[in-house]
């Protein structure tokens, strides 16, 4: 049997919208769109014109820093339009889906006779190597450093997170094969959690597995790495999310890029929370139009509701994305006096409010109010119950307001990442924006180091 | 409700930049997120929070004290009508002590929060919560004859020079109320200690009868100069003079349980401090000088004075206090410790519990400092033993 860890800290926050796990058929989206902020840490150059055509793993942009690196698009068509923002930085580039669909052939291959080298090429070529993101600073890996290892997490353990096991369904046999390719370059950790049969997960070869138990953020591969082999100073692990792994099997299998992804649609506001077969970057439209209860004002989450983005509803599935979520936005809201109130359906982890009384199985309808003010840090120990690392995340975080580079690093600031701090600004009374201060920590450490 | 958000509604543009009551902008504000939760979305980061925010933990440790401060008004009446002689029911003793107690926290609440309401406005900020629960504690941690004049600059002395000037609440390193206190009673010795503060000896609009000299000492300030009073059972339920909220013992446990139950105060503070105070007590029982305070036994000492006040309410103070979960131990054990000390060995006060908690607070970054100093040394020991 696997390496089993259990996990104490942290919270399952129980939504409502829950998927159910069968497959809805949607209508094909018409239009597609890549964009590169999604690549955390890439300076995009594009590299097609309006109305130029492209195959289906032809490249849109590729990385200034790493111009072998390519961001390829998920289908063959037009591309419409490249949308450009403040200062001429690229905000998104469209596709518009042609009826036939062509794909850039890169060959099958044969994983076991490859390796490393050839493998990364490969990846880097096909637009793969994007979906590849690295530890420290939790941006694109940088393919001319070697990782000491890789990791996976196969469950997400966020809020209304979609179910892994169902979206490996009838793809055993890729996410095996990117595994094997995944090794080539280094050790592969797999983590999956204690709820999880697939034989493919369980029996997965070539890896080594562990076993995670615990509330969320026992799926995120940030904690999966500090307590099986935290990062350092001076090494990079990369980590790959799993479904990434499959388009990776696809490759090797095919030889074609397929970025098809399993799609949960969850949410309070969502008539019937399902899954979908959806590509990266696809429209929504379609998707969610008619799906969404029309009463209120929804917010559109591509991701999940602690680390997702809010996009409108006719935006596009974000490149890292598995999940959409739809919740009710709030500011429609006027609560009396809501600092004494009981305010039963309203969720709190503190005690000063009643919600415990409604019992662990109540699923809660929580809206994007941020439900106070943002006030200096006041309260301790509220984020170290809720992040399971052997991390101070009060200092972490006083460091990197302080803008103190040495003590950022003392303090471990090369383990985490900001979806990791995501639960700790859920909790936070002082309401700190806590991802953008981490976010903005990685950024400054990256520019002085680089 | 509706009519009073289409009210607010109506004139808050009044109160933004370039509206004609701008100047009042933060005292609009406060009072609006007081009346609605506001209804601002989250920008960046998760797109759900908890309904936890400052204003219900402030909330919170102000309902803690309540149970302390309704005790404190009657006793307040209760040691008066029993000084004077005069007769009384319970109500008059009552609404002599609210009589007296309630221009205090008037006056308290007045000051700080109008330095807030300034200072909030000044910083384009919004009003922070934090003087709502200092506003309370200033107060009960008085004599009843203190002047309200002193109250007054005391107060404002102290939410400027040891709050603001830091950047406002959770940035300060001294606990506001206590420095309130302190600065009243370096500043005012005898306004804040003697036998002639405990107990008022006026009548207030007709209840309670006024006698001149009227003299009464706290248990621990006559063990400080004679002998040390027995135990009795008026030191835990509270009949004895002291200051306004500190002396009954129930009332503050009431408002531990509040604190604990909601998770506001950290138990590991509030466990330690009484276990320090305990242990030092008991050291000075067995080892101490052969003084009549020293020969106060342990659990005396834990039951008088500011002891539990300060251990519930004060040393738990988050933003003042370790905020590491191991220094918590370090630190209320020492503050207890260091209380019982001063209370035994120092000639001039009877009382150490305050001094003790300010003492802490200094300390506080530097405990911190080792078990965060350790957290990183053992990163640094893993990254070696790495490569």
């Amino acid at each position: 049997m696997a390496n089993l860890i259990k996990l104490r800290k942290g919270l399952n926050i129980n939504l409502k919208g829950k998927a159910a796990t069968e497959l809805m058929s949607v209508k094909e989206p018409g239009f597609y769109a890549l964009c590169p902020d999604d690549f955390t840490g890439v300076i995009p150059k594009v590299v097609v014109k309006e109305q130029e055509y492209v195959m289906a793993g032809g490249p849109l942009f590729i990385d200034k820093n790493h111009p072998e690196m390519k961001f390829v698009s998920p289908v063959s068509g037009v591309v419409t339009s490249v949308e450009r923002g403040a200062r001429r930085k690229v905000m998104s580039i469209t596709v518009e889906a042609a009826a036939e669909q062509d794909y850039e052939e890169f060959g099958k291959q044969d994983v076991t006779r490859m390796d490393g080298t050839a493998v990364k090429e490969l990846l880097l070529n096909a637009g793969l190597f994007a979906f590849i993101r690295q530890r420290p600073y939790d941006v694109i890996a940088d393919p001319t450093i070697a990782p000491r290892a890789i990791f996976v997490s196969a469950f997400d353990s966020n809020p209304l997170a979609p179910d892994f096991e169902f979206a490996l369904k009838g793809e055993e046999a890729n996410f095996q094969t990117g595994l094997d390719a995944l090794a080539k370059i280094a050790g592969v950790y797999l983590s999956i959690s204690a709820s999880q049969q697939a034989k493919a997960l369980t029996q997965a070869k070539g890896v080594t597995l562990t076993v995670f138990e615990g509330p969320h953020p026992a799926g995120n591969v940030g904690v999966q790495i500090n307590h099986i082999a935290p990062v350092n100073k001076g090494e990079t692990v990369w980590t790959v999310d799993p479904q990434a792994v499959i388009f990776i099997g696809r490759l090797m299998n095919t030889g074609r890029v397929d970025l098809t992804r399993t799609v949960a649609i969850t949410g309070s506001e969502v008539k019937k929370p399902a899954y979908c077969k959806l590509k990266v970057g696809a429209m929504l439209t379609d998707v969610l139009a008619g799906n969404i209860n029309k009463e209120r004002e929804v917010r559109c989450i591509s991701g999940n509701v602690l680390t997702g983005k809010k996009i409108p509803v006719n935006g596009f599935l974000g490149a890292f994305h598995s999940q959409l979520t739809v919740i009710p936005e709030g500011n429609d809201v006027h609560e009396m006096l809501g600092w004494i109130m009981p305010r039963l359906n309203d969720y709190s982890t503190s005690h000063s409010y009643f919600n415990w009384l409604m019992g662990k199985k109540k699923e809660y309808v929580l809206d994007a109010r941020v439900k106070g003010g943002e006030r200096h840090m006041i309260m301790s120990n509220e984020y170290d119950k809720v992040l399971p690392m052997d991390i101070l995340p009060e200092y972490l975080i006083k460091a990197i307001i302080a803008g103190d580079i040495d003590r950022m690093e003392e303090l471990g600031i090369y383990e985490v990442a900001p979806e990791d701090f995501a639960l700790c600004e859920f909790v936070c009374s002082s309401k700190m924006e806590l991802q953008r201060i981490v976010r903005e920590g990685l950024d400054m450490l990256r520019k002085e180091m680089c | 409700m509706n009519a009073l958000r289409n009210y607010l509604d109506k004139i808050k543009p009044n109160f933004e930049e370039g509206g004609k009551y701008h100047a009042f902008r933060s005292v609009f504000e406060g009072f609006e997120t007081f009346l609605f939760v506001p209804n601002a979305t989250s920008k960046t980061g998760t797109h759900i929070h908890d309904a936890i925010d400052s204003k219900r933990i402030m909330s919170f440790v102000v309902i803690a004290l309540m149970p302390a401060l309704l005790f404190g008004m009657y006793n307040v009446g209760y040691q008066h009508f029993h000084a004077t002689g005069a007769e009384g029911s319970f109500i008059e003793m009552f609404g002599y002590g609210f009589l007296a107690v309630l221009p205090k926290i008037i006056v308290s609440y007045v000051v700080g929060l109008g330095i807030e309401f300034i200072v909030a406005q000044w910083k384009k900020e919004e009003i922070q919560e934090g003087f709502l629960v200092t506003g309370m504690l200033i107060p009960m941690i008085v004599p009843v004859d203190c002047p309200l004049w002193m109250l007054a600059i005391a107060t404002a002395f102290s939410v400027i020079f040891c709050k603001e000037v830091f950047g406002g609440t959770g940035m300060n390193v001294f606990n506001p109320a206590l420095i309130t206190r302190a600065f009243l009673f370096f500043a005012y010795p005898t306004k804040m200690s003697g036998d002639t503060v405990w107990v008022s000896g006026d009548s207030i609009f007709g209840l309670g009868k006024t006698v001149d000299g009227l003299t009464a000492a706290t248990p621990l300030g006559v063990a400080k100069v004679a002998e040390c009073p027995a135990f009795s059972w008026d030191m835990v339920t509270g009949l004895i003079p002291g200051s306004i909220g500190e002396t009954s013992v129930i009332a503050i446990a009431i408002g531990a349980v509040i604190l604990l139950w909601s998770g506001v105060a950290s138990w590991k503070t509030m466990l330690s401090v009484f276990v320090g105070g305990a242990l030092m007590g008991w050291v000075f029982n067995t080892w101490g000088p052969d003084t009549a305070i020293a020969h106060m036994p342990w659990y005396e000492h834990l039951c008088l004075g500011g002891f539990c006040f300060g251990a519930v309410f004060m040393a738990t103070d988050p933003v003042t206090s370790s905020r590491t979960e191991n220094g918590k131990f370090v630190y209320g054990f020492l503050i207890g410790a260091m209380a019982i000390i001063i209370r035994v060995l120092n000639p001039g006060y009877p009382e150490g519990m305050m001094l003790a908690i300010l003492l802490m607070n200094i300390f506080a970054p530097l405990i911190d400092y080792v078990v965060v100093q350790n957290n990183i040394s053992r990163r640094a020991k893993r990254a070696m033993s790495n490569n």
